[in-house]
């Protein structure tokens, strides 16, 4: 690791006030450790947030709202959100092992930097890691890599499960600036594509904290969360699926579905949502939601198969959501 | 006194037997076991000499030349003390047994991945962080990576010809030709390989996390350019190796160069991505079988044709043959190995080296077979048993594959399995049930020993043998307290330095038959001497409850001993036994598996392993080696294969979260069964290895499995969720 | 910076470069090796010990930042000379070859029972809303943080079905 100044505010606006353009906010530190080991992440300073009382979960007017130092065993395990909001503890309990999910946090899973071993490989070229520099990935070995939303200059998957259950419950980051400003955004207004900036994960901008997650009430009861991975424990996802639906009278009346595994962001197509609505299940609705889902996918050599498997999942999940 | 011995046939009549019922065999706790779960055992870089620094290797980026481009910058960072570049470090890892120094030189790289150069510090973060900072450069013609691209080294080529293969694979009434491949692995023991080096004066002392010190200990001084008694090695606790720590690696020799041009003790530990890349890993191969049968399934013709792969100037070739040889009878057989010369990182010994991959492929085609001539697969083997080992003739010292097989079947409730895959389904899972046989050859290595009795009676045994994981504290516990007379908790072992008699070190499963032996002839000598001093022959002395006894002279030990020590040596040696008898370990595995027709995903419900692997030294250590090894062969089935980067050859999953072993919830009770087997052929001991033989069926039994379920035959390892998906859709 | 570090009932004061990770400062600092060190990435489990409660892999988290947390590791599981019982199920079960993963098993096991009692729900659990029962498969599930790769896990997974149903 670069040496770094630690520091431990108290609160939110003295977190925001010590941060510098190269400092690092630190939760859990399960993935910026990881990368900073590597040097793959060199920041000046930490700041630890976990002093800050980010760390509740609430209930609030149409929804639920969910601190940044939330761990993740803990929003795994809230009474509320195995009720109500179950893809998400799900997804949550499908990802890494119970000690990383003991530290790792709710923000820092939203942030979580790709798995790809190029990108954490500081001998190989990465135009995430250092712009400009190309992409070592393509031409490469792939497997976890990305087959949707990818550029020519990056096709890095985004690794969390946590973030692709949150993306079919349409949450909310909640970001402070260090005026005391505070905004919400949208996961999908949050995420940017790669495109020629892979560099740029998302919108958030130096100077300003993750201090939550906005829930609204599920648009749908019937939660699935479907992850397939190489081994049958602690592995990343070859492809995942979440769905929210509800039904009425025999016919989808609402469906939000979110995939990992494929996208450079948690990925969610509306059009496949759209076609569902409103119809009765059936396997040839589901085999055409597949289609929909993979028409525009890029299937590198080594990555051909998510697309088959894919398409197999969402017809399981949508099968068992709509039974 | 030394005993020396070496097994040239059956007969040990001059030798003692051990007895029944005593503390050989028994199911004891692991004698080692509290200082494991207590955290108290010590690792190698866990000991900490006084003024300790910390070293990081670095590796090239690329091959050809090296230049460190910014030494001195990185030498002014503060704590940092040294950036070493010196012609000795190794770029390789030694192979098993070389006894010398492996390949030197690091200005020049032969491969990504290998280290060049030593940053040291005064801590281990400062360490790190300037051997990040230490730039390489590398210059030279870009080197073959690809097996395809290599070229074949002709010198490496294996080949035996019996009969006429070409004629009975043309004429056979039922023909298996496929090619199957498998990736190359990792050893990936818990511990990453680490030295602590210390000098007094022009003596080395060296903590090791090391298997076979009698050779590294050679290694080592001769990399050094020292006299080899001058080497130290210590290797108390060994955090695993499977292979991997045979030869001494970079650590090593690393750390012993800083700590002597520093004059302090320094300590080199490799990352986990160094573990991937700098010590040895299995090849990847490229086997085809041929399999030529009559109706009846009897085996007229067998071919098995290898590729593998090794850095240049590397002499291991991954033994993939190995089993072919005398596993099965056929009159008319084509055995080839080829190597081809490729810059990826060394290959070497890994975990059952040749069977593992050989036997594992050998096994499926053989499952291919069976369906092919509509024949119960266990059947199919015990119709083609062979009587001495083909093409040599050789008899074979004991063959209990029969047993394993029927036995296996029996207890595993095979009969009731439907013939035709496909038949069984369980919501999304297919469920489907496989075997195979499982081979390995038995080796013996020389191994010295020393027991000690003292003169109150407790017995001391003293070898550089290692114990990594294996039980090797347990069980010469155990044979010191047989061979004595005396309960296993009045004796002591003493293992892993160099400062004492040599065993034969821990590695393809010869280490307790080997320097047990020798545990063993060491309290022959010592009964021979109480012999003398009761006045009888050794053969009608009785020890036993810390008395010994002759006729109606019965004397406690201490009254015999008399306030001396008593001491004695033994030494083995391979003797002609080798030559004269085909000697090996045998096996069946049956597995059944759930296959998910939706992801492709396998789920192992059941694996199920009967072996016979000569005399059992401790029933609780030696079902925990079998399941180790068939753990093994679950993960070479499913999980495990290492990417190496097509343009240069790197390894890319190199970290435990991207390379797959098995983890708990892949695992399913593993149910071990040990025949007994004294194979006569085996010492005194009649003792043989066990923690390899699992792994060499239990990959095959559930890639049969497999294909049982669903129908999917998979030839390319691992059968990983995509390749599976493939031949469902 | 000058921190405290309370393991195993005794406090340790010590001044650490803040990127010494909570493994190191056992390990390097207090001299506690029971803790291994198997990747240094979370990766594997060795260095699992129990931060207020909970588990945790000590690598991948700064030792300033536990200056308030009560740590156990292996060696603050048994009671003196005495075994805890997760310890002594491993003897009895062989849970263990070389042993390197064997304190990380130890308090991953200890503290995996307590989220159990405490109902928490794994992967596998069938009702996120039922109780919690410690079947093989949830044991498994549980236990996969930890990786053993002469692979004992048979006998770790009987050792702590041993102890659950104490």
């Amino acid at each position: 690791m670069r040496p770094f100044d630690y520091h431990r505010p108290e609160t939110s606006n003295d977190a925001l006030n010590l941060a510098d353009e190269e400092a690092a906010f630190i939760g859990g530190g399960t993935n910026l450790l990881d990368l900073m080991k590597l040097e793959v992440m060199t920041p000046d300073q930490l700041v630890d947030i976990n002093r800050l009382g980010l760390d509740q979960i609430d209930e609030v007017s149409g929804g639920i709202r969910i601190g940044a130092t939330v761990r993740n065993s803990d929003l795994a395990d809230d009474a509320r959100i195995r009720r109500n909001w179950s893809v998400l503890s799900r997804a949550l309990l499908a990802g890494a092992s119970p000690q990383l999910r003991n530290r790792a946090t709710t923000a820092g899973n939203l942030l979580q930097r790709t798995r790809c071993p190029y990108f954490q490989d500081i001998d190989a070229p990465c135009n995430k890691r250092v712009p400009g520099s190309g992409c070592a990935a393509i031409g490469g070995e792939l497997r976890n890599h990305a087959v949707l939303g990818t550029s020519d200059h990056c096709i890095a998957l985004h690794p969390s499960d946590m973030a692709v259950a949150m993306r079919a419950l349409d949450a909310e980051v909640i970001v402070r600036d260090a005026g005391g400003g505070t905004r919400t955004t949208a996961l999908v207004e949050f995420y940017r594509l790669p495109g020629d900036t892979p560099h740029i994960e998302t919108t958030l901008t130096p100077g300003e904290l993750i201090t939550g997650v906005h829930l609204p009430v599920p648009a749908g009861d019937r939660q699935v969360y479907r992850k397939v991975r190489d081994r049958a424990s602690y592995a990343f996802a070859l492809v995942s699926t979440a769905a929210v639906l509800r039904m009425e009278n025999g016919k989808i009346v609402s469906a939000s579905l979110a995939f990992g595994g494929l996208g450079t962001m948690p990925w969610r197509n509306e059009e496949i949502e759209a076609l569902l609505t409103g119809e009765a299940p059936s396997n040839a609705l589901f085999d055409k939601a597949g289609e929909v889902l993979m028409k525009e996918a890029e299937l590198r050599e080594g990555l051909e198969f998510k697309k088959p498997l894919a398409q197999r999942v969402l017809k399981a999940v949508l099968t068992e959501a709509t039974q | 006194m030394t005993l020396d011995y070496q097994i040239d046939g059956p007969e040990n009549e001059e030798l003692t037997k051990p007895s029944q019922g005593g503390p050989l065999g028994a199911d004891m706790e692991r004698r080692d076991g509290r200082d494991k779960v207590t955290g108290s055992a010590c690792y190698a870089a866990e000991y900490r000499p006084k003024g300790l620094l910390h070293g990081v290797l670095k590796r090239a980026p690329g091959t050809g030349a090296v230049r460190l481009s910014n030494a001195e910058d990185v030498g002014t960072i503060p704590g940092v003390r040294l950036v070493l570049q010196d012609e000795r470090m190794i770029r390789n890892a030694a192979q098993g047994t070389a006894g010398e120094a492996p390949v030197q030189g690091v200005s020049k790289a032969e491969y990504v991945g290998q280290p060049v150069a030593l940053v040291v510090a005064e801590n281990f973060e400062t360490a790190w962080h300037a051997a990040n900072r230490l730039q390489i450069s590398c210059e030279g013609a870009s080197l073959p990576v690809l097996p395809e691209n290599g070229e074949v080294d002709d010198d490496m080529q294996e080949e035996a010809i019996t009969g006429e293969p070409a004629t009975a694979f043309s004429d056979a009434e039922v023909f298996v030709d496929e090619t199957y491949t498998t990736p190359a692995l990792t050893s990936a023991p818990m511990e990453p390989h680490a030295a602590v080096a210390e000098w007094h004066g022009d003596r080395l002392t060296l903590h090791g996390s090391l298997q076979m010190l009698r050779y590294n200990r050679l290694e080592l001084a001769d990399s050094l350019g020292i006299e080899p008694e001058k080497v130290r090695l210590r290797a108390p606790f060994v955090g695993g190796g499977f292979g991997s720590k045979l030869g001494i690696s970079a650590d090593c020799v690393a750390a012993a160069l800083a700590a002597r041009e520093l004059g302090q003790p320094v300590r080199v530990v490799q990352h986990r991505r160094q573990v991937f890349e700098v010590n040895t890993r299995r090849s990847e191969t490229r086997q085809r079988i041929r399999l030529a049968a009559g109706r009846d399934g009897r085996l007229t013709g067998l071919g098995h044709e290898a590729r593998v792969s090794n850095l240049p100037g590397e002499e291991f070739s991954e033994p993939v043959l190995q089993g072919s040889y005398f596993a099965y009878a056929a009159p008319n057989r084509l055995l080839r190995s080829d190597l081809v010369r490729l810059n990826r990182p060394a290959a070497g010994s890994v975990r059952a080296p040749g069977e593992a991959v050989g036997v594992t492929v050998f096994e499926v085609a053989m499952d291919e077979l069976a369906g092919k001539c509509g024949i119960d697969p266990v059947k199919l083997r015990l119709r083609n048993l062979p009587e001495a080992e083909p093409g040599s003739d050789r008899p074979f010292s004991s063959h209990r594959l029969a047993d394993c097989l029927t036995k296996g079947r029996d207890s595993f409730g095979w009969d009731d399995r439907p013939a035709e895959p496909r038949q069984r389904r369980e919501g999304e899972w297919w469920i489907g049930t496989g075997m195979a046989a499982a081979v390995r050859v038995n080796m013996v290595m020389p191994a010295e020993a020393r027991v000690r009795l003292t003169p109150e009676g407790r017995a001391v045994v003293e070898t550089d043998m290692t114990d990594i994981g294996t039980g090797t504290y347990s069980i010469l516990g155990q044979i010191a307290a047989e061979g004595l007379g005396l309960a296993v908790d009045d004796v002591d072992v003493c293992l892993g330095d160099t400062d004492l008699p040599a065993g034969s070190g821990s590695g393809g499963s010869f280490g307790a038959a080997s320097t047990g032996t020798a545990v063993w002839l060491a309290c022959e000598e010592i009964r021979r001497e109480i012999a003398g001093r009761m006045g009888c022959d050794a053969q009608e002395l009785t020890l036993s409850d810390g008395h010994a006894a002759c006729g109606n002279d019965r004397r406690s030990l201490p009254e015999v001993l008399a306030g001396e020590p008593l001491s004695g040596r033994g030494k083995l040696e391979p003797g002609e036994a080798l030559e004269k008898v085909r000697q090996a370990t045998w096996g069946a595995v049956f597995s059944e598996v759930a296959v998910n027709d939706v992801t492709g995903e396998v789920r192992v419900r059941r694996l199920q392993g009967t072996f016979a692997v000569g005399r059992v030294l401790n029933q609780r250590t030696a079902r925990s080696q079998a399941q180790g090894g068939m753990t093994w062969g679950l993960g070479l089935a499913l999980t495990e294969g290492m990417a190496h980067d097509r343009r240069d050859g790197h390894i890319v999953n190199r970290d435990l979260a991207e390379y797959h072993v098995p983890v708990n919830a892949d695992v399913p009770h593993l149910d071990v069964h040990l025949l007994e087997d004294l194979d006569p052929w085996a010492g005194p001991l009649a003792a043989k290895g066990i923690g390899e033989l699992g792994i060499c069926g239990s990959g095959s039994a559930i890639l049969n499995a497999i294909h049982h379920a669903c129908g999917v035959r998979i030839r390319d390892l691992p059968a990983t969720p995509d390749r599976i998906l493939s031949g469902l859709t | 910076m000058q921190t405290t570090l309370t393991v195993n009932g005794t406090r340790h004061q010590l001044d650490l470069d803040p990127r010494v990770t909570l493994l190191d400062a056992l390990r390097e600092h207090i001299g506690l090796t029971g803790a291994k060190k198997g990747c240094d990435h979370g990766q594997c489990g060795a260095c699992t010990v129990i931060a207020d409660g909970r588990r945790i892999n000590a690598c991948l988290t700064l030792a300033v930042m536990h200056a308030d947390a009560e740590i156990v590791t292996v060696e603050g599981l048994a009671e003196g000379k005495t075994l805890s019982a997760m310890q002594q199920a491993f003897l009895d079960h062989d849970g263990m070859q070389c042993g390197y993963c064997t304190p990380g098993q130890l308090c991953s096991a200890t503290a995996m029972l307590e989220e159990a009692r405490a109902g928490r729900a794994s992967h596998v659990t069938e009702d996120l809303e039922g109780t919690t029962r410690l079947t093989r498969d949830e044991i498994t599930e549980r236990m996969s943080g930890n990786l053993c790769r002469c692979a004992c896990y048979s006998g770790i997974v009987a050792a702590i079905e041993k102890v659950a149903a104490e």
